[in-house]
């Protein structure tokens, strides 16, 4: 049996989360693929925005960081910048990281800035009652769609892999295993990575949309979890609404502040 | 005697700040403050800090507020429109008292405005820009040697008093050149090494109504928050920490008050006619208190080098021993305002020009004239 407390502050517990939040899945899960890493406590840095997802910082043992809605990005990129010895890891959202910190997102891709960012997906902005966020399914119910959503919905994955991720993964709070293991693999990585986890929202989301239960919602995200090779030979129109799981991309490319230590700041400095 | 230089005042800002102790910059282009983020892009490397140009002002703020968490020195530098951008995360450095400097080098607005013209519009935005009650810490120097010096008291201050600091220039002072003597001997304030491991670490224990708060990646792990919180850092909203709180931020700016505070009077002792002007603006007053007290006429220009906390005591004194004060400001008369509160209607004559031009002397000595 796995010891998380030795990584939980244990005095700010219980959490915020409702009874039965995917949110706990997640970080126990992110808890257990860093173990993995075999990293010192004190060089672990967490960032978080604002929302339900956020709140996961507070409750972890490392260096954490609490800032502002949507700019956890770019926090990090700033103390990624003063200390790349730090292994940043960043806790957000759907709406915190691609609506209103999307810009934020895309440009870390690109750049491909050393940090691992674990994006809680319940489709739907929680903490502030159920507002719809970029990735609430068309036709589902939220407080501020009372007749439905008529949104097309962000694919994270696909907004990551465009924008230049190295590393771009899905899993979902129904497979905590393979969740471990793509967070593993994304902390692995030097360079820009994004693991979307598909997580319950069954407070906000669920009794809105006839799945009041923590169960009956994580049997919604089960029912239509698809594993990527699966996936692949699978017509359009089947693969329509489907939670497409997997490891997307895994290459390597320059890293940003190792890229500008080595061509900027050796030049600077007269050397090359 | 130091080295003399030409510099341009947004150069000497980038020089100002790598001589306080700049290690990280990050910014987005926008005219007239470009030159502050090129030249810290030219800078900082040769120094082993690092520059990056983010995606926007909102990210450049957040990445300069990390940045400082980590340990490093950190600037942003924009104009209006972009300070407005970084107002939200500058109520997060307030609230989380972390130091760090935003120099606003001031266009007319509102808007995109004119871009390449001068203004004192963002007096007040640099008070009250971000939302809820706060302390603010500005300054606004008046020429390119001043701004070399006031930078770096800039940093200082801020990392003196763990509080983000506002550094106004204005068009004409970011763009225009003069010789600055760099010194020697200039003091330049580090952050305190915390590394008592003794018990759990409490990053937000007072000091002095300061926190003592150590830096990420140093050994003692801990947790910040926009939140209200108590002295371990973690969220406390209840009423009586939210009240203990804010009343502690603003005794740490009031109880220092002498510290932060600077001016600079000249001309006549004991006025009929006082001046009040600030950064290049008051320049021009100055030149028109030279010629009406060569014509016999009793002024004074008192310019505040620190614009906020405003210092206020003294130019109520001197207040109550003039006739008249005028207050010359490229704008719709922001100071004017801040003085209504210790000057009376009578008193306290607004002199405003939003033609993105500065008032010249001439227009001031009509003023004055004009009230005599």
């Amino acid at each position: 049996m796995f010891d998380y407390a030795e990584y939980l502050r244990l005095d700010k517990l219980p959490h915020i989360w409702c009874y039965g939040c995917g949110n706990g899945i997640i970080l126990k899960g992110a808890i257990r693929a860093i173990d993995k890493m075999g990293w010192e406590k004190d060089s672990v840095m967490a960032v978080s925005g604002i929302g339900c997802s956020s709140r996961a910082t507070g409750y972890l043992d490392f260096n954490s960081l609490h800032t502002l809605h949507g700019r956890a990005i770019p926090f990090a990129t700033g103390i990624k910048m003063a200390k790349p010895e730090l292994n940043v890891i960043v806790f957000t959202g759907d709406g915190d990281a691609t609506a209103i910190g999307g810009n934020h997102f895309i440009h870390a891709a690109r750049r491909n800035i050393n940090l691992t960012v674990i994006l809680f997906n319940n489709n739907i902005y929680g903490m502030t009652g159920g507002q719809y966020s970029p990735t609430t399914p068309k036709g589902y119910f939220a407080s501020t769609a009372p007749y439905g959503h008529i949104d097309p919905s962000f694919d994270i994955v696909e907004l990551a892999l465009g924008a230049g991720a190295t590393f771009v993964a899905r899993s979902t709070v129904a497979n905590p295993r393979e969740m471990e293991k793509v967070i593993h693999e994304g902390l692995k990585n030097k360079g820009f990575s994004l693991i979307e986890v598909v997580s319950n929202c069954h407070e906000r989301f669920g009794k809105r949309n006839k799945m009041k239960s923590p169960y009956e919602m994580i049997e919604w995200i089960r029912s239509r979890s698809v594993s990527k090779v699966k996936a692949e030979s699978m017509e359009a129109e089947e693969r329509e609404g489907k939670i497409i799981t997997g490891i997307f991309r895994q290459e390597t490319r320059p890293e940003y502040v190792e890229t500008y230590d080595e061509l900027v700041l050796k030049k600077a400095r007269g050397g090359i | 005697m130091g080295e003399i230089k030409f510099l341009q005042g947004n150069e000497a800002c980038a020089l100002g700040a790598m001589r306080a102790g700049l290690r990280f910059f990050g910014g987005y282009p926008i005219t007239p403050s470009s030159e502050i983020a090129e030249q810290c892009a030219r800078l900082l490397p040769c120094s082993g800090g690092r520059f990056i140009q983010m995606e926007d002002e909102i990210a450049s703020i957040a990445s300069i507020i990390g940045a400082s968490l980590a340990g490093s020195k950190s600037m942003t530098a924009t104009s209006g429109p972009g300070f407005s951008l970084m107002q939200e995360a500058l109520g997060y450095g307030i609230m989380a008292e972390i130091p760090f400097v935003v120099v606003n080098v001031m266009r007319g607005g509102p808007s995109t405005g004119h871009p390449t013209g001068p203004s004192q519009g963002d007096i007040m935005q640099a008070r009250w820009g971000t939302h809820g009650d706060h302390p603010v810490i500005a300054l606004y120097p008046e020429s390119v040697p001043e701004t070399y010096y006031e930078i770096i008291r800039a940093f200082n201050l801020a990392e003196r008093f763990r509080q983000p600091v506002i550094f106004l220039m204005d068009e004409i002072l970011g763009k225009m050149n003069e010789s600055v003597e760099i010194k020697d001997d200039i003091s330049v304030f580090e952050r305190e090494k915390i590394q008592s491991r003794d018990g759990r670490y409490r990053p937000y224990a007072m000091k002095d109504d300061i926190p003592l708060t150590a830096n990420y990646g140093e050994g003692l792990r801990f947790h910040v928050t926009g939140l209200f919180h108590d002295e371990t850092g973690f969220p406390d909203v209840s009423g009586e920490n939210i009240q203990k709180n804010m009343d502690r931020m603003y005794r740490k700016i009031e109880n220092n008050i002498e510290e932060l505070q600077k001016w600079e009077e000249s001309g006549a002792d004991n006025p009929e006619i006082l001046l009040v002007s600030a950064g290049t603006q008051a320049r021009s007053a100055k030149m028109a208190c030279q010629e009406l007290n060569s014509r016999g006429i009793s002024a004074a220009v008192f310019r505040p080098v620190t614009v906020w906390p405003f210092p206020e005591k003294r130019l109520s004194a001197l207040a109550a021993r003039s006739k008249k004060v005028l207050v010359v400001e490229m704008n719709k008369g922001q100071l004017a305002d801040e003085c209504r509160k210790f000057i009376s209607d009578e008193k306290l004559i607004p002199v405003n020009q939003l033609n993105s031009e500065m008032i010249s002397p001439d227009e001031i000595i009509r003023q004055v004239e004009g009230v005599l």
